[in-house]
């Protein structure tokens, strides 16, 4: 579904990605995590086609993106379904209107939005708030507006930046099983994230960047590599025996 | 079909929330397009007038002194029409010349019929074929006797050309300056309405709207502009103009024998050249507002 072969993109003074090759398979729910700066945004919009890669081939949904023409980008963008961290939602559109507009502005016929709006707001739980503007709404609720907005024309891939970053944790579990909801119904989901306990609680393929190169690709917990650092800072200053008696014990636990 | 009615009722909205910009911009490309027309109407006026003296352009007139004889002049005729580039030489009688004065005069001839005699002299005309020639021949002319004065147009014509190159290089640099500047201003005050809407355009971006469909709006709300100032000051050119030709048309025409450029044609010809330059403004404008929200 979306495909990176030895990419890199390279800013003025720094790098954002350093020869990425990566996979991510349709249907996939994947984590994309990093400390900031790390590249993810790099990610995110290299597959958007809001950058050009330096090298390499970027394939989405069987297109090659890093040919494409600036003409073809629209299209291309109308099977990315996005949320932003920050919801992005027009204040004078009602909620309904919100969703509708991705859907008038890629010229549906009226009776399709007349369908589909509802059944995107039905599904993310929010029929009952169509008439409202989004500052009458909590965080929560507006986050399932921008997810309701995001997929309501249907896309094969939904880009989350940071969904959660706004929201209070009880509130981001609830996003978090409304995006499984949608990945179960087929859809490849790619989540850039700083929630450690969010993604250790899902268990899903977490890729995570550093310094623009992917250092782990594996399914499962987010902390491991700076778990591990955190445990040799403490480690370093130990007496040397106990050191060992630890190393030992931490070989066996570092991976569930 | 509906996305150009969502496109021209995008572009009204946005021309009411911006209004106080967008009357500013008007004023501005208004102000521009009137100095434009100004120099317009300068221009054309010489040229029409370097068009009438073009005509005399290709003649010399030999002034006979009183005494000198018909035979005299006959003589001089003769000699000149054998020079090199001379088309034809003619004999005009003093009588002649009156008349062809007074019909330059037009309506007002009347008052040449009080003069006691005719001050006018004899004259020979010689007709150049051979523009190359002219000065060899006023300077062979020169020699002859019996001659008051030459009567010889070039150097009159050589300025009057000079003049209207002149004004029709500094009408065209000032053209472009003043192009330049109204783009300037017609794309600052398109980037307010696109800094208002920026949230808006990125999320049409996202979705997938292609990028005619979001500079569309601003496209139109720009030759909205550049349209109605056009029209306004084209309107104040009719007028201004008109009452220009009513109160000193009359003068020009008997200082130089020559009409001023009728407000008909002008309005004619400033019509498409100001349309032309408003839309084309406007969008410019607009277009050069939006590429950096477009970019990406």
């Amino acid at each position: 579904m979306i495909e990176f072969d030895h990419v890199t993109k390279r800013y003025k003074s720094n790098i954002g990605l350093d020869d990425v090759s990566v996979k991510i398979n349709e249907g996939d729910f994947v984590f994309l995590v990093g400390p900031s700066g790390a590249g993810k945004s790099t990610f995110v919009k290299l597959i958007l086609k809001e950058l050009d890669a330096d090298k390499g081939t970027i394939i989405v949904k069987g297109k090659n993106v890093t040919s494409m023409s600036a003409r073809e980008v629209p299209k291309l963008r109308r099977n990315i379904g996005i949320v932003f961290q920050d919801f992005r939602l027009l204040p004078k559109k009602t909620v309904y209107e919100n969703v509708a507009f991705a859907m008038e502005i890629i010229h549906k016929p009226r009776k399709t939005i007349k369908k589909q709006v509802p059944q995107a707001l039905t599904m993310m739980g929010i029929a009952d708030k169509a008439k409202k503007y989004p500052d009458e709404l909590s965080a929560g609720e507006q986050q399932r507006v921008a997810i309701a907005r995001a997929i309501v024309n249907r896309p094969k891939i939904l880009i989350a930046d940071e969904p959660t970053g706004n929201l209070d944790p009880d509130t981001a579990w609830e996003i978090m099983q409304l995006l499984n909801q949608i990945n179960q119904l087929g859809t490849t989901i790619v989540m850039v994230t700083h929630a450690k306990d969010i993604v250790d609680k899902m268990e899903k393929r977490v890729i995570a960047i550093e310094k623009g190169r992917i250092v782990r690709d594996e399914t499962g917990m987010y902390g491991y590599k700076e778990a591990l650092e955190d445990a040799m800072g403490a480690f370093d200053t130990m007496p040397v025996k106990s050191r060992d008696t630890f190393r030992a014990g931490f070989r066996r636990g570092d991976r569930r | 079909m509906k996305t150009l009615f969502y496109t021209i009722k995008q572009a009204f909205i946005q021309f009411g929330r911006n209004r106080s910009m967008s009357v500013i911009s008007i004023f501005a490309i208004t102000c521009m397009l009137l100095i434009l027309s100004l120099f317009f109407i300068l221009f054309i006026n010489v040229n029409s007038a370097a068009e009438a003296v073009k005509g005399d352009y290709n003649s010399i007139e030999l002034f006979l002194k009183d005494d000198t004889s018909r035979e005299d002049a006959d003589a001089i005729i003769a000699d000149m029409k054998q020079q090199d580039g001379v088309s034809d030489a003619y004999y005009k009688t003093r009588e002649e010349a009156m008349a062809e004065f007074k019909e330059r005069w037009g309506d007002n001839g009347y008052l040449l019929d009080s003069l006691q005699d005719n001050p006018l002299p004899n004259s020979v005309v010689i007709m150049i074929g051979d523009l190359e020639k002219a000065d060899a021949l006023a300077e062979h002319a020169e020699g002859y006797d019996g001659i008051e004065d030459i009567k010889y147009y070039k150097s009159t014509v050589d300025k009057l050309l000079r003049a209207t190159q002149f004004i029709k290089i500094s009408t065209i640099v000032l053209m472009i300056f003043l192009i330049i500047v109204s783009i300037i201003v017609v794309s600052n005050t398109i980037k307010l309405t696109v800094f208002n809407r920026a949230e808006e355009i990125s999320i049409m971006k996202y979705v997938g709207a292609t990028n005619w469909f979001i500079r569309g709006p601003f496209l139109v709300e720009g030759i909205l502009i550049g349209l109605i100032s056009a029209g306004i000051s084209l309107g104040i050119t009719y007028l201004v103009y008109d009452r220009i030709v009513d109160i000193i048309g009359d003068q020009v025409y008997h200082l130089l024998s020559m009409p001023m450029v009728p407000v008909g044609f002008l309005i004619y010809n400033f019509a498409w050249i100001f349309l032309a330059l408003g839309v084309s403004i406007g969008s410019c404008g607009s277009i050069i507002s939006m590429r950096k929200f477009l970019d990406a």
